[in-house]
């Protein structure tokens, strides 16, 4: 089989059959890269993971692309992201159609009526899990505070915030270097 | 028209969002609200369907959103605007991120966004709880909706308990909120 072909139905059966989202499918990956496939070794795959989770967008999609890239460059990283998007494009297609037709429906509206309450607590838990991981010091609790606010109270855009994250973030890189440059001058 | 609109929104959402689906919510949440295309529930249920069907969050609601919007073309533009800007930073950063992920300037930038997307998650919980968990009625009035309320407990409570697969967790919760429709007796939804 050619590589570009594996590759994409590679990451289409994954595509396919993973449910929860990009970080559920980031085990399944492993298993078909590192032991299936053996395309890649087992720490690679956990430095291509960092990586992909350390630019935007969604997470499968960034991992698909790096991990093509990396095993057939420009082509391969096409393939694989294709591969991943597929499946959910298309099923989506279908459901949105058929949920078009039912969604006034009282029983559609009975049975979300528990959905929503099962997405808000699972909103929530992720919400837990990116805070006690995200929030370490004085500095990153205030940022957490000020989005919490800035979002919900005043409206301002998610994306004002992420440059300011990222913003702090640059600022602190620029301090520790200076403080370690000083302290390598003191010597 | 909409079809740039769409594919230049979910772009910019691409471009954006770090750390997953749940962190996508409110930057997608602020372009649909901003350009009026759908209501709060109309939004609340496409993320209650994105995140029980398989794939990443972020590409089913991109498609679900654009398909609403405007059919089969809705739907791919704005796939792939939402595929895009990680597709190109890959291409673009590989080599170097392959070599410099654990350098101190992304790994301080990256530790400035976490707390931000911890925030964005909550806001988004809200956003969703806000039409989900309560509505005002028509003269101002309150008016809690206390089946979901107690769903959104169990859930929770089970999620933090036991090890029960998320995706299996919003099926229960479906069937509760369906149990609950002929145990409260009240039309709801």
């Amino acid at each position: 089989m050619h590589i570009y072909f594996e590759l994409f139905s590679s990451f289409f059966k994954i595509g396919m059959f993973t449910f929860g989202g990009g970080f559920a499918m980031l085990p399944l990956i492993e298993k078909e890269m590192v032991v299936r496939k053996k395309w890649i070794g087992r720490d690679e795959i956990m430095d291509l993971f960092a990586a992909a989770q350390a630019i935007p967008g969604a997470i499968a999609i960034n991992v698909a692309s790096f991990i093509g890239y990396k095993i057939a460059g420009k082509k391969g990283s096409f393939m694989a992201t294709l591969g991943v998007i597929l499946p959910s494009f298309m099923i989506i297609i279908a459901v949105a159609a058929l949920f078009m037709q039912i969604a006034d429906a009282w029983q559609v509206a009975a049975v979300f009526n528990g959905i929503n309450g099962g997405v808000v607590a699972m909103i929530l838990i992720s919400g837990f899990r990116m805070a006690r991981s995200g929030i370490v010091d004085r500095i990153t609790a205030t940022l957490f505070t000020v989005t919490l606010i800035a979002v919900i109270f005043l409206g301002v855009s998610p994306i004002y915030l992420i440059l300011l994250g990222a913003a702090v973030g640059l600022l602190r890189y620029a301090i520790e270097k200076k403080h370690s440059k000083e302290a390598g001058d003191g010597e | 028209m909409i079809l740039v609109q769409l594919f230049a929104s979910f772009f910019k959402i691409g471009l954006f969002s770090f750390g997953g689906g749940y962190a996508m919510i409110s930057l997608i949440a602020d372009e649909i609200f901003k350009y009026q295309w759908l209501s709060q529930s109309e939004f609340v249920r496409i993320i209650g369907i994105a995140g029980m069907t398989p794939g990443p969050i972020a590409i089913n609601s991109a498609t679900f959103v654009g398909y609403k919007m405007a059919g089969f073309a809705g739907a791919f533009f704005a796939t792939l605007g939402v595929s895009m800007p990680s597709f190109f930073l890959v291409l673009a950063l590989a080599g170097t991120l392959f070599r410099h992920a654990d350098h101190p300037l992304l790994i301080q930038i990256l530790k400035g966004m976490k707390p931000v997307v911890a925030g964005l998650i909550f806001a988004a919980a809200v956003t969703v709880g806000k039409s989900t968990l309560a509505e005002f009625n028509v003269n101002g009035g309150l008016h809690l909706n206390w089946p979901t309320i107690a769903i959104a407990v169990i859930v929770l409570t089970l999620s933090l308990r036991t090890k029960v697969h998320p995706i299996l967790l919003i099926v229960f919760s479906g069937i509760l909120g369906f149990a609950a429709h002929f145990l409260t007796g009240i039309s709801i939804g």
